[in-house]
């Protein structure tokens, strides 16, 4: 089979600027196939965390002193690289959360509750993580919304010839839909979803957690009206994610949590919002991550998104054509590349993917196994779980091979 | 990997005892793990306060099936006190392999339905570091 890579993107290159790609487990050296639920570091990342914390600590938004100064500035520069990533129309639109579920906790009691009331409809999909799921099911608890699911074939492509039916219902006002699956890689119809759900004067919510890491992600573009993603997904640190809400949208929503920093003044009787964004961030935010977050953009921008697109498609090719090579694995999803991101699931005769996951560790092969945080996608597909392998711009065809090798050992020790 | 997935537990694996529903069960129990979808009900047949015979069915990784079926082997004739206050090192030296964190719930699934069912059954007391919980979902 002929090395996929494409020549946008020199992998062993990339390789070298993250640390732990050099561990070495259980004898064999680590094959990390598991960047949808978190990426690796570049040590520029890292880096920059800590000369942030060597030379500039200083709370943010407060300090008349030196490094007060410079810790905001560094702070709210890493707003205006995310602003600039998702080529937002305003720094303003850009709100640092924890996480890619925050960021939708957030619009969920902010919007949602504003917004939302008996007979309304919020619709989901059955691909969705746990993240878009939840805060939905709780919102329509508290306002009696019902929520609707859009159901998918059982390829886990999205179907939508439920929508019709689901307008005549009341009024629809949040569609909220991932941008690729977690779970299958499965990209749902986004522009027509978008489409409908203006027709309705519904805002749409994207989960573009398995997105914004390695492709160009244009909110304008998109004409989403909120999205959100994690920061430890995207090359930085756990603990800082963001939301991106169009400023109309923003303007017109009360807080989130209270406290400091989203205030402008405050007195015993009463207190006076801070603008946005600050508005929805309380407390102490997370600005050493924040400048993490700056640098794995930067990392990223200099790799190049387009490049690491290009490279995870030739990678997940390479991956679906080699793992059809494995006697009685059977592919979940889509088994043409262009259809899906660089994950893919799949499950091997009845061995169950905890034993499979063990058994590649042994490997130094790291697989995720079990249900991915999306239980209803795993019963929908009447699976009681699978193996997730998943890749990114550090991932390279003989990783892949060595992930072929370790299910070949699997079949042999499980007898199938 | 040979040493975890060794030929005594592959037998269980493969070869499950007292597998299969018991019909006239005195005591039942549902336990699941949702992290890796681990299944197991479990049926018990009291005999003069004793464990007259264990069953099981479900679905699971190899070590939560295998654990469950030696459990099953393992409890016979204990009485429902000993059952229900049997350690889960019992299982774990039974299994003699290494077990992470993560694999050791796998392990004690069927051990902790087994007390779910006795103690809806005959009220054995669960075990304390349960808390108020009595159902087996781990998460």
């Amino acid at each position: 089979m002929a090395a996929a890579p494409t020549p946008l993107l020199d992998v062993e290159l990339v390789r070298r600027d993250f640390p732990i790609l050099e561990r070495i487990i259980h004898g064999q050296p680590l094959a990390y196939l598991d960047s949808a639920s978190t990426a690796q570091k570049p040590q520029q990342m890292l880096a920059a965390v800590t000369r942030f914390y060597s030379t500039s600590n200083a709370n943010v938004h407060r300090g008349v002193y030196t490094l007060g100064v410079e810790s905001t500035d560094a702070f709210e520069g890493a707003r205006d690289a995310v602003a600039r990533l998702l080529n937002a129309r305003s720094r303003r639109e850009v709100i640092f959360t924890r996480n890619t579920t925050e960021a939708i906790n957030l619009v969920a009691k902010t919007y949602g509750l504003q917004h939302c009331g008996p007979g309304d409809i919020i619709v989901s999909t059955v691909l969705e993580h746990h993240a878009n799921i939840v805060p939905w099911q709780v919102l329509a608890q508290a306002t009696g919304a019902t929520l609707r699911f859009l159901d998918c074939d059982d390829a886990g492509v999205l179907q939508l010839d439920a929508l019709d039916g689901i307008a005549r219902e009341g009024n629809v006002r949040i569609v909220a839909v991932t941008h690729q699956s977690n779970t299958l890689g499965v990209r749902p119809p986004l522009a027509q979803l978008v489409a409908w759900a203006h027709a309705q004067d519904a805002i749409v919510l994207l989960d573009a957690a398995q997105t914004v890491p390695n492709r160009p992600v244009d909110v304008q573009a998109l004409g989403v009206d909120f999205l959100a993603f994690s920061g430890h997904k995207t090359l930085g640190p756990t603990g800082i994610g963001a939301l991106w809400g169009r400023e109309e949208l923003l303007a017109g929503l009360e807080p989130f949590l209270t406290g400091g920093e989203m205030i402008r003044s405050v007195r015993l009787e009463r207190t006076a919002w801070n603008t946005l964004p600050w508005k929805f961030e309380a407390g102490t935010p997370a600005f050493a991550e924040a400048v993490g977050l700056h640098a794995a953009i930067d990392y990223l921008e200099g790799v190049g998104l387009t490049a690491i697109d290009a490279h995870e498609q030739a990678i997940t090719e390479y991956a679906l054509a080699r793992l059809q090579e494995v006697p009685k694995l059977r592919i979940i999803g889509p088994t043409s590349a262009d259809l899906r991101g660089g994950v893919v699931s799949f499950v091997l005769d009845d061995v169950h993917p905890h034993d499979i996951a063990e058994i590649l560790d042994r490997h130094a092969v790291c697989v995720r196994a079990g249900h991915h945080c999306t239980q209803p996608l795993i019963e929908r597909l009447g699976l009681p779980a699978t193996v997730r392998a998943s890749f990114y711009l550090y991932t390279t065809t003989d990783e892949i091979d060595r992930l072929i090798v370790g299910l070949l050992d699997v079949r042999r020790i499980m007898g199938v | 990997m040979d040493e975890l997935y060794r030929e005594n537990l592959m037998d269980h694996y493969q070869h499950p005892r007292h597998h299969g529903e018991l019909p006239d069960a005195d005591a039942e129990a549902e336990g699941q793990n949702p992290l890796c979808g681990d299944h197991v009900v479990v049926q018990v047949r009291l005999t003069d306060g004793t464990i007259g015979e264990m069953r099981f069915t479900g679905q699971g990784c190899a070590v939560s099936q295998a654990a469950t079926s030696m459990l099953t082997e393992l409890v016979q004739g204990l009485t429902v006190e000993e059952a229900a206050a049997l350690p889960s090192s019992a299982i774990l030296d039974e299994l003699a392999i290494p077990l992470s964190p993560m694999r050791v719930k796998c392990a004690v699934l069927g051990l902790g339905t087994l007390k779910l069912a006795l103690h809806r059954s005959v009220g054995t007391p669960l075990p304390a570091e349960w808390g108020d919980t009595d159902e087996i979902v781990w998460g």
